[in-house]
């Protein structure tokens, strides 16, 4: 009965074969190690996201004189408010945490590259897009830092030459951060950019189905297949990996529901402190920070000491991660087979991204610049010094199978 | 419809002719779609002037109004601040004002305000770097600010720095002066921020 219902949808709608092409007969290198928990650790994350917005955008008001308030409500008066608010204010930090481990995972074991060149860029544009995200997202309580933290980024906006201003008060609706900003970032955070993230994400899936996963060694394991037209050295997704990532996931939920239980805030770092007081566009907060996961970038702003040039480089810093593919010229993927330059260099390039983003959640002060101008110069010379150490590397054999 | 058209040319033709009137359809389209992120009439109606009264304001002190939503700031300059502004040209950027948008052409000189009443400074407390509200620092040599200090503007965000006419600093993020809003004096005590001349008259 329920075999013969089965074979009815299969008939019309490709169920089986959807599963079979992405689950139980995808064909996936058996050496994943821990790093590679995280790309379906943001699935889950994604869909907490969704779940949590959804519930909360019931009894949320987004409008300037009711947010801060309804906020209060649902984290005081609202059953279960609390829960559903520090899931979703903590599941944006836990989102940022997953998504910079993952972008280094490929760093490491060069999954950028070559056939993967599209993946890494449907990657970079979903942190784009999630960064546009996280930040409309933070103007929605309308405390003193949403309003404040908004109001700096769109003034970035007024450094471009000539269409600056324009585009500030576009982007505002207003002359300044208002009730129309806040009603616009609430449509924008709720429906148009996470339609855009799932778009994104589809194609990011896409694109890696395609060409198969990368791995630690960076061997293709395409490239020897048994009679069947098997990979020797791929196990299906399904259960292997299923299995995998759900232990994956049981770790990371302990974790998740230790800091969402006892420390919601992150000590001030996923909540900060002056946000609980209600926005006032005629006082500004004694300091300034963004939150952690935008902080290594407003690091590198602050430490030209130029507005525009400023503005240009944190946009630098972002975009530069595209063409990735291109500047490390090398064809070895995994680090494991790398020089110790390429290691030193990647190594310094996530320390420097760590430092700047200490740096940025602190005031300025005089060393604090010039550490950031050193760190700055870190992060930059990484692509600069790829690009020259990978054009004649020394590096170890490839092995033709996985190890 | 068949493989291979009897005239390829003109299938060509008719094809991108139909792309590109289609594309400037689409261009129609997004119009409104754009033009809606513009600031609404009630957003632009909302500029309404100001009024404030400085009679009760003393010398040295200052008070903070909104004015299209922005912080505007309104202080009463002592005799001493006046005679500071002379003294920190060669520190400044733009010591003469010359950058015009950010001042009316009356406001074009040493004290950044109407000349008859020179005392009275009325800025929008909105620093030109990134929009943060600097606070007021009237008082000389402080520990955080240095020995060079003769009272201002300090902005928490990026450390910019402006004098007591609000003129910024060389070697601050902040490029240019704070803004002076158009403004009028309705009457000896009563500034009106927003207000035209001839509103004045």
């Amino acid at each position: 009965m329920i075999k013969s219902l089965g074979k009815w949808v299969d008939d019309r709608l490709p169920v089986s074969h959807f599963w079979n092409a992405h689950l139980a007969k995808y064909y996936v290198p058996h050496n994943f190690n821990f790093w590679y928990y995280f790309g379906s650790l943001l699935l889950v994350v994604f869909v907490l996201q969704i779940v949590t917005g959804i519930w909360l955008t019931m009894s949320y008001k987004p409008s300037a004189e009711n947010a801060f308030a309804s906020v209060e409500y649902i984290m005081r008066d609202v059953e279960w408010g609390w829960l559903l608010r520090y899931l979703h204010s903590t599941g944006a930090s836990f989102f940022f945490i997953a998504v910079y481990l993952h972008i280094f995972r490929g760093m490491m074991y060069g999954s950028y590259k070559k056939p993967r060149e599209l993946i890494w860029i449907f990657g970079v544009l979903i942190l784009l897009v999630l960064m546009a995200e996280a930040f409309m997202g933070y103007l929605l309580p309308w405390g003193q830092m949403s309003y404040w933290g908004a109001q700096v980024i769109i003034s970035l906006f007024t450094s471009i030459p000539v269409i600056g201003p324009d585009l500030a008060q576009w982007i505002r609706g207003d002359f300044v951060v208002s009730d129309a900003t806040l009603n616009r970032f609430f449509a924008l955070h709720v429906i148009a950019l996470p339609l855009v993230l799932l778009f994104l994400i589809g194609g990011h899936i896409m694109a890696l189905h395609e060409v198969g996963s990368n791995n630690p060694d960076g061997v293709d394991i395409k490239e020897k297949k048994d009679e069947h037209g098997k990979p020797v050295d791929g196990i299906p997704f399904h259960p292997y990996y299923t299995v995998k990532d759900l232990f994956g996931l049981g770790v990371f939920m302990f974790i998740f529901a230790v800091v969402l239980f006892y420390w919601p805030d992150g000590g001030g770092l996923f909540l900060e402190h002056p946000n609980f007081t209600p926005a006032d566009p005629l006082k500004t907060p004694e300091h300034i920070a963004p939150v952690w996961y935008f902080a290594p970038h407003y690091a590198i702003l602050r430490a030209v000491p130029d507005k525009f040039l400023g503005v240009v480089a944190m946009t630098v810093a972002i975009l530069i991660l595209f063409v990735l593919p291109w500047l490390d010229r090398n064809r070895t993927r995994s680090i494991r087979y790398r020089s110790t330059a390429f290691k030193v260099n990647l190594f310094a390039f996530a320390a420097a991204f760590i430092g700047l983003g200490y740096l940025g959640t602190q005031p300025p002060t005089p060393l604090g610049t010039l550490s950031a101008q050193l760190l700055s110069a870190v992060y930059f010379g990484f692509f600069i010094a790829l690009f020259f150490i990978s054009r004649r590397e020394r590096t170890k054999p490839v092995p033709e199978r996985l190890q | 419809m068949a493989d291979s058209p009897s005239n390829p040319a003109r299938r060509r033709f008719l094809t991108g002719a139909a792309t590109a009137v289609g594309a400037v359809g689409v261009g129609f389209a997004a119009v409104p779609f754009l033009s809606s992120f513009q600031p609404s009439a009630k957003a632009q109606a909302a500029g309404a002037p100001v009024d404030v009264n400085v009679g009760k304001l003393a010398p040295g002190q200052m008070t903070t109004v909104a004015w299209r939503g922005k912080p505007v700031y309104v202080v009463h300059r002592t005799e001493r601040m006046l005679e500071t502004l002379p003294e920190v040209t060669d520190k400044l950027r733009d010591p003469d004002s010359a950058v015009e948008s950010q001042q009316p052409a009356f406001a074009t000189n040493l004290y950044r305000a109407r000349e008859e009443n020179q005392q009275f400074l009325v800025i929008v407390g909105l620093c030109t770097h990134l929009g943060c509200a600097p606070t007021y620092r009237p008082e000389v040599a402080p520990e955080d600010l240095g020995e060079d200090w003769k009272g201002g503007f300090f902005c928490p965000c990026h450390g910019s720095k402006f004098d007591l006419s609000g003129r910024v600093y060389k070697g601050v993020p902040a490029p240019t002066n704070l803004e002076v809003p158009q403004y009028t004096y309705v009457s000896e005590q009563v500034i009106r921020v927003g207000g035209t001349e001839e509103e004045a008259a």
